[in-house]
């Protein structure tokens, strides 16, 4: 019995279709507020691109020499967007063949995706919050302006907030679809082996 | 004994009372606008004699900014940049000044809409529309004909027309018609009044006609609205027609009129081509928000019609003693002639007029047109009202509000019965009075604002010249309450106020840059650079925080003609940048960001000229400078241009 139940197939289905919504919505947002900026400053994170206030972020922040924000700075958003196709197509993959290796394989492509591209945000902002322009006006103490991987920090005059957006999330719904799939066939597993 | 008795009477402690403001109740917490918070209204009120608008806030008062429109702002460069001198071109030149009277928020359905803002300019007749998504007049027009634009700017209620009369009647058409004797006034005089159209979806000005009048002096104006629609009424004096002296000698008569033009007769006859083209000459400015440039135009015609021959479409209403404002209510029935010398207030009934006009109920007539009898067209009279009647503003709940110059208070009465229900004190002497849409067909009759001739002790004494007073009342319940007492910019005469929430959330933030279509703009820092043409030298220069781009240039030479063509490169709001140079004969430059703006300056001596930023716009605000080395006329310096690496 390595076949997994009908309706785990079509979680799994379900799973693969909502990730189809990484194309069409932001990822993951990154938000900043000053007394200066009541309203509040904002950028999007897409599969391949960048949206929001990137133009008045680069402004400010070019006064402590951070580098200037830009698509050119992400290498990512070149293969993410095949990255994301191969892997929906193996959950649909997985939806038809109904086998459960696929779906254990298909939670863990999930998974690593998702620690896969917190390094790799974490990384970029260490880089970036690091690697300040010697030249720059103010002066960071220790040279160091990382902006929070996820959660809110506060950098001099800017509370920063970093976290995911729409298509985060519902990439997260897809992650607890597939991890409630994966629990059931485990335990249907358990429950024919003890038999 | 006597001696004694007036001694007594004028020893200090012995002021009668009522003179005192009197406040009551909780006005303090009626006025309040916590920090943060934001005004109900937004209030349009001219400036006078300073020929600007200010934008105050209400119910608190404050002054939210001094939007320039007839005259000179150095403080933003209006009237001093390149662009923005076109905007007060005249067939008189470039007159850097004007006298602004009169508000106008355009209407829809006689409500307000507050697309735009019109005003009058009093001296050199002109009026100006001024868009409120941006606070910024985009248009003026110059009216012909015309001496003192007193009578302006109303408008119909689907801001079909802005009407401009003539408070000056002069003698009008070429040179040898009017060079005439003065004291020939009755017969080469002339009176005029203009009907400006309004394009509905851009608000573009055109003069579509004008109607000929008797040289009489056309003092103010309104619309007819819902039932009068159509119609417009001007009130006169000077129907003496005296030249000099008007003091006396125009306020002989017991009665003066209130001229009564339909206007859709007006526009059949230029539909069946009774027009007549007349020769003229007046400028038409319009500022163009994608070059961020005015173009003056100069037209030469213009449509007039002679009610003398073109009967139905003038009628007058006699109204007492020099009426100033004539004024209908919000149902267009009553129309409300405040005769500044009479002891009454006549109110006049639409319906009634309609009727003697159709009964030919006239007392005689004024060079053919007819003069209609005071009892046929008049409604009845507030008795005993006050001294001095002005303006009349309405609540929309059959209350009208009439301003009392000479016994200094505003009276409240009853439309329908023409009872006096309520009176209350204005510090001093009160000119035009407001409520939120109270020319309107739907007033918000919450507050009133009395605008005052007289200041005196109001406020903290400042010498000889003082701020103007203006007073806000709440007018919600059966008796008017005083809430506040402020200080106001210029001279205000009329205001006009709308509810905060039809336009603050269409205000532009800033220009896009990518829209920028000013022939010298700039869309990034690569593009900064300094061309000579001869002894004209054109800066192309960027702005950013927290420098400008050149910032070091060579090779100018004294009087050359030097032009910083500044492109404002942010793309966020509340972010200017300024430019000041030392020396330079004209204002500095304030730019919006993604607009581009131009300063002129020709360098009067050698020597290294700083030029800095003159709005604090970041923490490297003090550090945004530069150095313009200017060499002897002739000399061979070569043209250079950086700007540096950090050292």
């Amino acid at each position: 019995m390595n076949n997994i139940s009908p309706s785990n197939r079509i979680l799994a289905f379900i799973a693969a279709v909502l990730m189809v919504s990484a194309y069409f919505t932001p990822l993951w947002q990154i938000s900043l507020w000053a007394p200066q900026y009541p309203e509040g400053l904002n950028m999007k994170i897409w599969i391949d691109r960048l949206s929001g206030d990137v133009d008045i972020i680069n402004g400010v922040n070019h006064y402590i020499g951070m580098k200037h924000i830009g698509v050119e700075m992400f290498p990512e958003f070149t293969y993410l967007i095949y990255v994301f196709g191969f892997i929906i197509g193996f959950g649909i993959l997985t939806a038809v063949i109904a086998k459960r290796w696929a779906l254990y394989t298909f939670l863990g492509m999930i998974v690593l995706l998702g620690i896969g591209v917190l390094t790799d945000m974490y990384l970029w902002g260490y880089d970036y919050g690091h690697n300040l322009d010697q030249t720059a006006a103010i002066k960071v103490p220790g040279m160091a302006y990382q902006p929070p991987l996820i959660g809110y920090k506060e950098l001099l005059n800017f509370i920063a907030y970093s976290g995911p957006d729409t298509g985060g999330w519902i990439l997260g719904v897809s992650a607890l679809l597939l991890t409630f799939a994966v629990f059931t066939e485990w335990r249907k597993k358990k429950k024919v082996a003890s038999l | 004994m006597a001696g004694a008795a007036v001694a007594v009477a004028f020893a200090s402690g012995c002021k009668p009372k009522g003179a005192q403001t009197a406040i009551s109740g909780d006005a303090a917490s009626k006025v309040y606008v916590a920090p943060g918070q934001h005004d109900e209204f937004y209030n349009i009120v001219s400036g006078g004699f300073n020929g600007q608008i200010s934008v105050v806030g209400l119910p608190s008062g404050r002054v939210l900014k001094i939007l320039p429109v007839f005259s000179v702002h150095p403080e933003n460069g209006w009237g001093f940049s390149e662009e923005t001198k076109p905007m007060l071109n005249t067939t008189h030149g470039f007159v850097p000044w004007d006298d602004l009277h009169h508000i106008a928020i355009s209407t829809t359905n006689a409500e307000h809409d507050a697309r735009w803002a019109f005003a009058n300019a009093n001296n050199t007749p002109r009026i100006a529309r001024i868009d409120l998504t941006t606070f910024k007049t985009v248009e003026i027009i110059e009216i012909p004909n015309s001496s003192g634009n007193h009578s302006s700017p109303f408008i119909t209620e689907n801001t079909e027309y802005v009407v401009a009369g003539t408070r000056f009647s002069i003698p009008t058409g070429d040179d040898t018609d009017r060079d005439v004797a003065i004291d020939t006034y009755k017969d080469n005089f002339r009176g005029t009044i203009s009907f400006i159209s309004v394009d509905k979806d851009h608000g573009d000005m055109d003069i579509a006609f004008q109607i000929e009048a008797p040289p009489f002096n056309f003092d103010l104006a309104r619309a007819g609205k819902k039932k009068s629609h159509g119609w417009f009424f001007f009130s006169t004096y000077n129907t003496e027609m005296a030249h000099t002296l008007l003091e006396v000698n125009a306020s002989q008569k017991d009665k003066d009129f209130i001229m009564a033009v339909n206007w859709k007769k007006a526009e059949e006859y230029i539909a069946a081509g009774k027009g007549k083209k007349v020769p003229v000459n007046y400028v038409h400015n319009k500022w163009d928000e994608s070059t961020h440039t005015a173009i003056s135009t100069i037209r030469n015609e213009v449509l007039s019609l002679d009610p003398k021959v073109l009967k139905d479409m003038v009628y007058f209403i006699p109204c007492p003693k020099s009426p100033h404002g004539t004024d209908t209510d919000p149902t267009g029935e009553y129309i409300i002639g405040s005769g500044k010398l009479a002891a009454i207030i006549p109110v006049f009934s639409f319906t009634k007029m309609l009727a003697a006009i159709e009964n030919q109920d006239f007392e005689g007539d004024i060079n053919g047109m007819p003069v209609l009898k005071y009892e046929s067209v008049l409604h009845g009279e507030v008795e005993k009202p006050g001294l001095g009647p002005l303006h009349t503003e309405f609540d929309g709940k059959g209350f009208a509000y009439t301003s009392m110059f000479v016994s200094s208070e505003i009276v409240k009465w009853n439309i329908e019965t023409l009872e006096v229900v309520d009176r209350i004190p204005t510090y001093y002497s009160i000119g035009h009075l407001s409520i939120p849409g109270g020319p309107t067909g739907k007033p918000h009759g919450k507050y009133m604002v009395a605008y005052n001739k007289i200041t005196k002790d109001r406020y903290l004494p400042t010498g000889p010249e003082l701020a103007h007073s203006a007073q806000l009342y709440d007018i919600s319940g059966d008796k008017m309450q005083l809430l506040l007492d402020f200080p106001t910019i210029g001279e205000p005469h009329y205001a006009e106020a709308f509810p905060a929430s039809l336009i603050k959330d269409k205000q532009v933030k800033f220009y896009k840059l990518e829209e920028n279509n000013h022939p010298h703009a700039l869309k990034g820092i690569n593009d900064a650079r300094v061309e000579r043409k001869g002894n004209e030298v054109h800066i192309y220069l960027t702005s950013i925080r927290s420098n400008f781009r050149p910032d070091n240039i060579e090779g100018i030479r004294v009087g050359d003609e030097v032009y910083f063509h500044m492109t404002n490169l942010e793309q966020d709001w509340d972010v200017p940048h300024g430019l000041a140079i030392k020396g330079a004969n004209t204002a500095e430059l304030l730019v919006m960001p993604g607009e581009t703006s131009t300063l002129k300056w020709t360098p009067d001596r050698v020597g290294i000229f700083p030029f800095y930023c003159t709005d604090f716009c970041s923490a490297l605000h003090q550090e945004m400078q530069g150095y313009i080395r200017v060499s002897p006329a002739g000399s061979n310096t070569p043209l250079k241009f950086s700007t540096g690496v950090a050292e």
